[in-house]
């Protein structure tokens, strides 16, 4: 069992505390919301992809624990400029080794809904939602 | 720093002694502290050994055998359902029908009665703090006969709004289903005068019975419930076994739900003919040792004595329910101690639940609930994605509330804002 020190270490409450593009996006073409129906964590992801597939913006918005929100904030920030190639290579696991802290498997489902939901969103263009 | 360890109404410290999982637990370098007895409670001694001795002694399957371990199992097995009928004072033996849980008690109710017995225009009347297994049954058979599905709201303070009940009950309505403790609010409803008055508009009542039943005395013809439903796991007894009760000139009108052995008095290659009560309900290989085990829970509750359970918790409820009244920004769910069974929820604007059930796992041993606690309606309704329960049992003592309280005060300390900076990554 992690002990919760190691949890939430510093650099996650202060994601948690100072997100990276929390918001929505005004000029957004794709977008996908879930939620984690155990606990109520919902997380939505709006963002702007260029003809070349590359992410130009993204924000998030959502509810939840300090795991779903930071681990939001923390994969909006790894992604930013990347492509949808880049975005599809970018497993689970890299999603759980960019959160840090080893989590049970209960919390991996927050860490893991931004992660679902980025890979929806960017099959998903706004109207078709 | 407790303020209530002396009081005389609480039950003896020394019944944790018969709770093997109590002292075999340290989380965080601390104690166990179990308060998530509303989703499920911890086994006596008594209980492990009753199960023990079954597999190591008396194990055959039931009602089939002639030889002596058949008739050993079968006896015993007989012999739990005569407690179950004592414990909740149940007139025939028969009118208690082993299920796997609560859960499949009233599914077996929605399906048989509800499936043979509404129809297009019917109503079924049940309420916003319902369980999801008092409420999604009863949303698929209101699908399948063209029934209608109707809700008693809240007060403001978290019971049941009697004023709002009256309205809604017509003689549309022909069937109340609703809770005796909410496990998320801990409002205990009044059951007698929602049976009364729905007996005079012609409707029946089930009484989801799950928390209640294991905390203080059930007395169901007192209630003169129609059905009543609730699990052996939430009382000390294993999990895989739950009791529907149903007046018996009820059960012998619905057919049969699951089809199968044991459920049958002949069989041809075209049809059957449906067994008489119990056996008629419970299709296939019971659940033989969880049901001895019950039995065997219910001897070990009835020797502490329901009462004097129920006045624990009170002290203990009330206990947690002052402290936590206490913090600046808590929000406690659900009404006032003198209407509230053993739980207290309780949520915060800005921290989520789950960081209060991590920290008080990882640093304070205390085990609590976090989440909507299968109650997703009630949530929205209150406006809150999640919250945290604790619940409580026999074992709990006023330090493990002690520890509960101080464990909340170091999550709000670990989580309140304190302008931080997330390092800027090189674009």
């Amino acid at each position: 069992m992690p002990s919760e020190e190691e949890l939430y270490q510093e650099h996650i409450l202060d994601h948690h505390e100072d997100p990276f593009h929390r918001g929505t996006l005004a000029d957004a073409t794709h977008a996908h919301e879930d939620k984690n129906p155990l606990c109520g964590d919902v997380v939505r992801i709006e963002l702007r992809l260029d003809e070349n597939g590359k992410i130009e913006d993204l924000y998030f918005t959502g509810e939840g624990c300090v795991i779903s929100q930071a681990s939001a904030s923390m994969l909006l920030e790894e992604m930013y400029g990347k492509t949808i190639d880049e975005l599809k290579e970018f497993s689970a696991e890299d999603m759980l080794d960019l959160y840090g802290p080893r989590l049970t498997p209960n919390r991996q489902k927050c860490c893991l809904l931004s992660w679902k939901v980025i890979q929806s969103a960017v099959h998903s263009p706004i109207g078709n939602e | 720093m407790s303020t209530v360890t002396e009081n005389a109404a609480l039950l003896p410290a020394s019944l944790r002694e018969d709770f093997p999982i109590l002292t075999n637990n340290v989380l965080g370098g601390q104690p166990l502290v179990f308060l998530d007895n509303a989703a499920s409670t911890q086994r006596p001694r008594q209980v492990i050994d009753a199960l023990s001795q079954v597999y190591e002694r008396d194990y055959a399957n039931v009602h089939r055998g002639i030889h002596t371990l058949s008739e050993r199992s079968t006896e015993q097995f007989e012999l739990a359902r005569e407690k179950v009928r004592a414990f909740i004072n149940a007139e025939h033996a028969h009118e208690v029908i082993f299920t796997q849980g609560t859960t499949a008690s009233i599914n077996l109710v929605a399906r048989s009665w509800g499936e043979t017995n509404l129809k297009a225009g019917d109503e079924v009347l049940t309420t916003v703090m319902e369980h999801h297994s008092n409420l999604v049954p009863w949303q698929q058979v209101c699908q399948r006969t063209g029934a209608v599905l109707r809700h008693v709201p809240l007060t403001e303070d978290g019971r049941l709004d009697m004023a709002a009940f009256d309205l809604l009950l017509s003689e549309k309505t022909k069937l109340v289903a609703v809770v005796s403790v909410s496990n998320t609010l801990g409002t205990v409803n009044p059951i007698d005068e929602i049976v009364k008055k729905s007996h005079d508009a012609g409707a029946l009542v089930l009484v989801d019975a799950a928390q209640s039943v294991p905390h203080t005395t059930t007395d169901v013809r007192h209630w003169d419930a129609d059905f009543m439903a609730f699990s052996g796991h939430k009382m000390l007894g294993p999990s895989g076994v739950g009791i529907l009760y149903g007046k018996e000139a009820l059960l012998d009108e619905m057919p049969p739900f699951l089809g199968g052995g044991s459920m049958i008095n002949e069989v041809r290659l075209d049809g059957f003919t449906p067994a008489a009560l119990p056996a008629k309900f419970e299709a296939g290989t019971p659940p033989i040792t969880p049901a001895i085990g019950m039995s065997a829970a219910i001897d070990y509750l009835n020797r502490v004595g329901l009462e004097a359970i129920h006045q624990h918790e009170q002290i203990l409820v009330e206990q947690a329910h002052a402290a936590l009244s206490q913090i600046d920004g808590l929000q406690i769910l659900g009404p006032a101690p003198e209407h509230r069974a053993g739980l207290v929820s309780f949520a915060f604007d800005r921290i989520h639940a789950h960081e209060f059930a991590q920290v008080l796992n990882d640093r304070y041993g205390v085990a609590v609930r976090a989440g909507h606690h299968c109650t997703q309606p009630l949530h929205k309704l209150l406006g809150i994605a999640a919250s945290t329960r604790a619940s409580f049992y026999l074992y709990n003592r006023p330090e493990d509330v002690d520890r509960l309280v101080e464990g909340i005060a170091e999550v709000q300390q670990m989580f309140a804002p304190k302008g931080r900076k997330r390092r800027r990554k090189p674009q």
